[in-house]
């Protein structure tokens, strides 16, 4: 695909991998520089930032000066979740304390005054700095809309950074008996800075321009790459394979069904993993898809309305899934219709073929599927199925699941 | 009635050419066109009985033709095709004017069925129309402007009931046979459906998409 291909040809500088990274992809990019194993460029950096800091320091430079890759997606950190990610930065601190405790308590030690703001500083800049690092589409691939609204979280989070960056300040002076001297500067450093901003603000407000365009640019390769990687894996392969076997029709048709089902599902975005677990239109599509694999008759599901799917819901699939199955079995090769409403309150699937029928009173006792599987999984799960069927007119299985506190 | 004289219009030589191998004998077909403008040519020229009008097409599509030559041949019906199924698309063509909405993997027979149906004055809705028609007509209607319009905003019981049925998979005589109605009445509640279809102000219909789109993300 075009995209990885001039990302990875470009000339060799020494970008970030956020591809495989742990952090920012620094560790990474240059032991892919250097051709080594990212392992080895990790170690260095501990055993730098247990010198004093300074590997810490170097670290936060190079994620600064390096440029990350273009058009590659970052990978979810490792160690990201909300919960886990708060468990891993709190053991991290206490790590680096304790640490430098222990650094103190040895001797090797530049100052109070020196070390512990430092620390703070550091602390605060990675705050910021992951802040903006999520700013960027990168961070949070799947659920992209809600992350570029400031929510409270993030607000605290930046505030936490800014507060940690001047009580480092703060720290520093005091220890070096500068704070009441300081105050005498910090008027005319303010003054400075007003002045200097109204100074930059246009080139400031241009820059933020650039990368905002960067970053839509970044977010139409990152879509393009995706449609590439999908119709590559699914369209193409099918097409391949569709070929191969040109000489077996049953089996062209059903490539052909397959993939155009799952490209629907695509486009309409049903198949994205729902947050609240299956839902009742996709459910059905799934198993419809599987009978249709594996028996080559055409079932055809049309949903109206969905709902999420508890125990009973999943049920009433499964049975739903078992009167395809016998469609496509009894069915005459007829194809099958699948019908099916769903709300918060109630639940009704419809399964029809067109096949010789039978008789529903007289039920073999072989065919425990429709007894067991269908009927019986609806009782006990608080539903209906009734089955109508004449000879010679088809077959249709209803599912009724209704509930109260659905 | 003798056999309806029928156009196909669609942007993809190979559908068009598979469609008249598989009409072949069943109806008289009088022509073919790649796109809106040609389409435009061939129907004021030729003036068939039933379009077969693909959905998606460059300049427009469906609608588009619709649009430019329906005032012009008002007897002139039109049967809607696609590959798609994507609502928003299928409910505008019908609201253009088109009398039906087939998918395009239906057999020649079939096909020769729907467009004998449309020939004849009926409303031909494949089990997926019926299933979006549901989806934009649940729920509350919206408060009517006037007295005389609000009954096109929602369906009634029995033509919910009609459209479920053909949404599971039934024929028109078999749901007759099955509500104990007339076959003619049950052509009678598709067309008015048909009808609704077109002539509601239900925003669902308008604003399909978009509604869908914040439905789900809501969900």
């Amino acid at each position: 695909m075009a995209v990885m291909e001039s990302a990875a040809s470009s000339p060799p500088t020494i970008r970030r991998d956020p591809e495989r990274r742990l952090i920012a992809g620094v560790c990474a990019g240059l032991a892919r520089y250097f051709g080594i194993d990212p392992l080895w460029a990790r170690i260095a950096f501990v055993v730098a930032a247990a010198a004093g800091g300074f590997g810490v320091l170097v670290y936060l430079l190079c994620w600064l000066l390096m440029p990350a890759d273009a058009g590659v997606v970052p990978r979810r950190l490792p160690w990201s979740g909300r919960r886990a990610s708060i468990e891993v930065g709190a053991g991290a601190g206490l790590l680096l304390l304790a640490l430098l405790l222990g650094l103190r308590a040895t001797g090797i030690w530049f100052s109070d005054a020196i070390v512990w703001p430092l620390v703070l500083v550091g602390a605060g800049a990675a705050l910021l700095w992951r802040q903006s690092m999520s700013d960027a589409p990168a961070d949070t691939q799947a659920p992209a809309p809600d992350t570029r609204d400031p929510t409270p979280a993030r607000i605290s989070r930046a505030g936490l950074g800014v507060a940690l960056v001047i009580a480092a300040g703060l720290v520093f002076l005091q220890a070096t008996g500068s704070l009441s001297a300081a105050r005498d500067v910090v008027l005319a450093v303010l003054v400075v800075a007003v002045g200097l901003s109204v100074i930059f603000a246009p080139l400031i407000a241009r820059l933020i321009r650039s990368l905002s365009a960067e970053r839509a640019e970044r977010i139409r390769s990152q879509e393009r790459a995706e449609m590439a990687a999908h119709l590559h894996d699914s369209v193409l392969q099918t097409l391949a394979l569709m070929q191969k076997r040109a000489d077996d029709p049953r089996e062209v048709a059903a490539l052909a069904r397959r993939q155009e089902r799952e490209l629907r599902s695509w486009l309409s975005g049903r198949g994205l993993e729902q947050p609240d677990g299956r839902r009742l239109a996709s459910a059905l599509d799934a198993a419809a898809d599987e009978i249709e694999r594996e028996h080559g008759v055409p079932i055809d599901v049309v949903a109206v309305g969905d709902a999420p799917l508890n125990e009973a819901g999943e049920a009433a699939v499964a049975a739903a899934r078992e009167a395809m199955l016998n469609a496509s079995k009894f069915g005459g090769g007829s194809p099958v219709d699948v019908y099916a409403e769903g709300d918060e309150r109630h639940i009704q699937i419809f399964v029809r073929d067109r096949g010789p029928g039978f008789d529903p009173v007289s039920i073999p006792d072989d065919r425990r599927g429709v007894r067991e599987s269908i009927i019986g999984r609806m009782e006990r799960n608080g539903g209906r199925a009734a089955i109508r069927s004449a000879e010679g007119g088809g077959t249709e299985v209803e599912l009724t699941l209704e509930s109260e506190d659905r | 009635m003798s056999e309806p004289r029928i156009a196909i219009v669609d942007d993809h030589q190979l559908f068009r050419s598979g469609v008249r191998a598989e009409l072949e004998g069943l109806v008289e077909i009088v022509g073919d066109a790649d796109g809106v403008d040609s389409a435009e040519r061939l129907i004021l020229d030729s003036s068939p009985d039933v379009v077969l009008l693909d959905v998606h097409m460059p300049d427009g599509g469906g609608v588009e033709v619709i649009r430019r030559v329906a005032p012009k041949r008002p007897d002139t019906r039109f049967l809607a095709l696609s590959v798609s199924d994507d609502a928003e698309d299928v409910i505008a063509v019908i609201r253009a004017g088109a009398r039906g909405y087939v998918t395009k993997t239906i057999s020649g027979q079939e096909l020769a069925d729907a467009v004998r149906r449309v020939h004849g004055g009926d409303a031909v809705f494949s089990p997926r129309l019926a299933g979006f028609v549901l989806d934009a007509f649940a729920g509350a209607p919206p408060a009517p402007s006037s007295a005389d319009d609000s009954d096109l905003d929602q369906l009634t019981p029995r033509e919910r009931e009609v459209l479920q049925h053909i949404a599971r998979g039934y024929m028109y005589k078999e749901i007759a046979h099955r509500l104990d109605i007339s076959p003619k009445t049950v052509e009678a509640h598709v067309s008015t459906v048909l009808r609704k279809l077109q002539l509601s102000s239900r925003h669902e219909l308008s604003r399909w998409a978009a509604e869908r789109h914040l439905l789900d993300a809501d969900s």
